[in-house]
């Protein structure tokens, strides 16, 4: 019998963990590979998004700091880009969340559990796959920019720290996206958090600056994790829309340091917990 | 295996799942090297206890070892020692068979050409070999039942534990998936099987748990377990519905046992003590009492019976409905 031979050191599992958790990654890698569809049409839906803000509904939209509201719609693309980077991070809890309930359904995360793996590869599997996959998604979205007149503005180190901190998002709500596919069962309930990224998305200053929206609305707009890291980006790129009167609002490279940090603080044990208690 | 000549071991194990016992007290002892048929009609328990063997889930109470492991404290040992064949088949379904078997060989942690290799082995082996680069989505359920089989073995297991392995297959399919059971335990082997089909843990297994309501009621060889109800039964079937009180009131004095009856195919049965003469106590009895015979018969029960027999209640169908 070939029986396979446990790790006895630390140093052992821990090769045994980098190595399983690559292997579940190359497997995720390899679904997008073979199963394309998905990842196309939903590059090609954010691209829609762009064009259908950008010049269908940009020349009606407010934008803060200019007065007499008549700036030209080429403007608001400036503006709607740093909100659309964001917008393709919380796009892909969803499918963050469709991967890991679908793993579940199909048993295949049973499977992982009784196999002599490390435990850890599978959450840290998805992890990496799903970064990514961040990755080519933003590098579309940002020659998807260009194609509308977008700018970065700022210097090299500005425009690589805005999108590490895009991506730190993107980092963050990997571990919500894990947590609710653990909790999640069926396919309603992966329908139902897709369906949440939009007003989510909303509620931001994505696609309008909170400071034209009613008060107490704006200021949940203003709280919301995603427009920290849109107003830090926006001032990163030199884009305009980014600033305000509220300490939020005048803290955003901070904050968009500190709610990523939070979230992975909350979320990375919770969707731990959850894993380990599959077998409760 | 950890040198105590037991596949598996079973002590008093429960799993509550609210006001359910799914298992409540669940003794279960599998000697290395053989075949053990858990069977139990539909929320019997079976799932339950094969996810605690396989470190799945953790029993509320009551202890097991597994290859000679024990389930809680040693769970990485065990998982390194068994094949897990889950109620539905747990493979991916994107990637093709080589593909799933090249991923899952590579997480027990074989180099990639073994990887490779062992991949195309199983995939010979389970007649898989010419799907090629299909994914496993396109298989039909008895090729994706094969591929879930040949993912279990990649590492030749100690232990395997098959849970339906057949439910819901064409007989050529289901004889496939027994033969390669048979191979396994020839190679060395122990297996846990879960079944309802009692001719299946008949075929397979050389003992036999009956599970009802999560506690294992019943023990032993096929071959017990059928004498636990008498030795030996007649069948006899009646030309016209309307003889059929009086052949039951006639076989049941020669048997001293109340006979069952299946009126639909006016089937009499009883338990009878001494064959020949039984057999021809009832033929002569029947005639006299004018009542002509279609068809007479001796034969050993069937498990269904025993498992009636044993649990109130036929097999295949929830314990609830007969409980009322
Ligand atoms: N996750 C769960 N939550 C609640 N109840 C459960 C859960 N899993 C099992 N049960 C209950 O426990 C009992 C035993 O279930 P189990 O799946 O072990 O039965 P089974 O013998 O495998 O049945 P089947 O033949 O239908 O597969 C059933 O009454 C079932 O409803
Ligand atoms: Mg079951």
């Amino acid at each position: 019998m070939t029986t396979s031979v446990l790790p006895q050191t630390a140093t052992d599992r821990l090769r045994w963990a980098v190595a399983d958790g690559w292997t579940v990654t190359r497997r995720d890698l390899a679904h997008w590979v073979r199963q394309p569809g998905p990842v196309i049409f939903s590059l090609l839906f954010s691209v829609m998004i762009v064009l259908m803000f950008g010049y269908l509904f940009g020349g009606a939209m407010a934008m803060p700091g200019r007065a007499g509201g008549g700036q030209a719609s080429g403007d608001y693309r400036e503006f709607l880009m740093p909100g659309m980077f964001v917008m393709t991070m919380l796009f892909g809890v969803g499918e963050t969340v469709s991967a890991v309930t679908a793993d579940a359904r199909k048993g295949v995360t049973d499977r992982f559990r009784a196999m002599p793996m490390a435990p850890s590869a599978v959450v840290v599997g998805r992890g990496t796959a799903d970064m990514l996959n961040a990755i080519l998604v933003l590098l579309v979205m940002i020659a998807c920019g260009f194609a509308v007149g977008w700018r970065a503005h700022g210097g090299v180190p500005e425009t690589v720290l805005a999108f590490v901190l895009v991506l730190l998002l993107r980092f963050a709500l990997i571990w919500i996206g894990i947590y609710l596919g653990l909790i999640i069962k069926g396919e309603e309930g992966v329908t139902m958090v897709q369906t949440l990224e939009f007003p989510l998305g909303f509620l931001s200053s994505a696609f309008v600056a909170p400071s034209t929206m009613p008060g107490w609305l704006g200021a949940v707009a203003e709280w919301n994790p995603l427009s920290s890291t849109i107003l830090a980006t926006r001032e990163l790129f030199g884009n305009p829309g980014w600033g305000g009167d509220s300490w939020i609002t005048q803290h955003a490279l901070l904050m968009a340091i500190v709610w990523p940090l939070l979230l992975v603080a909350i979320f990375f044990p919770l969707a731990v917990r959850r894993y380990a208690a599959l077998g409760r | 295996m950890g040198g105590t000549g037991r596949a598996v071991s079973a002590e008093g194990l429960g799993k509550r799942y609210g006001e359910t016992a799914a298992l409540d007290g669940f003794d279960l002892t599998v000697p290395e090297g053989t075949v053990c048929g858990l069977l139990g009609p539909n929320g019997a328990g079976k799932t339950t206890a094969v996810r605690i063997l396989a470190t799945l889930l953790r029993p509320d109470g009551g202890r097991a070892e597994v290859a000679g492991f024990d389930v809680a404290s040693r769970p990485a040992e065990v998982r390194a020692s068994i094949g897990l064949v889950g109620q539905h088949a747990a493979v991916d379904e994107v990637l093709s068979g080589k593909q799933n078997l090249e991923m899952f060989g590579r997480l027990y942690h074989l180099s990639p050409g073994r990887a490779r290799r062992r991949a195309d082995e199983l995939l010979a082996r389970f007649e898989l070999a010419g799907t090629g680069n299909k994914p496993a989505k396109q298989y039909s359920g008895g090729m994706r039942r094969r591929l879930d089989l040949a993912a279990s073995l990649i590492l030749e297991p100690a232990v395997l534990f098959l849970d339906e392995p057949t439910t819901g297959l064409d007989p050529r399919s289901r004889n496939e998936v027994w033969e390669a059971v048979r191979s396994l335990v020839d190679g060395g082997t122990s297996v846990l099987l879960t079944t309802q089909y009692l001719d299946e843990a008949d075929q397979l297994a050389g003992q036999i748990a009956v599970l009802d309501r999560g506690r294992v009621v019943a023990n032993g060889t096929p071959d017990r377990l059928k004498s636990l109800i008498g030795a030996e039964r007649i069948d006899v079937v009646v030309h016209h519905a309307g003889e059929i009180s009086t052949a039951v009131a006639v076989i049941g004095r020669i048997s001293g046992n109340d006979p069952e009856l299946d009126v639909d195919n006016r089937r009499i049965s009883a338990p009878v003590r001494d064959r020949v003469a039984a057999l021809t106590d009832v033929v002569r009895a029947l005639h006299d009492a004018g009542i002509e015979a279609e068809d007479i018969a001796l034969r050993r029960p069937t498990l269904d019976e025993v498992f009636l027999r044993l649990t109130g209640h036929r097999a295949g169908r929830p314990a609830e409905e007969v409980a009322t």
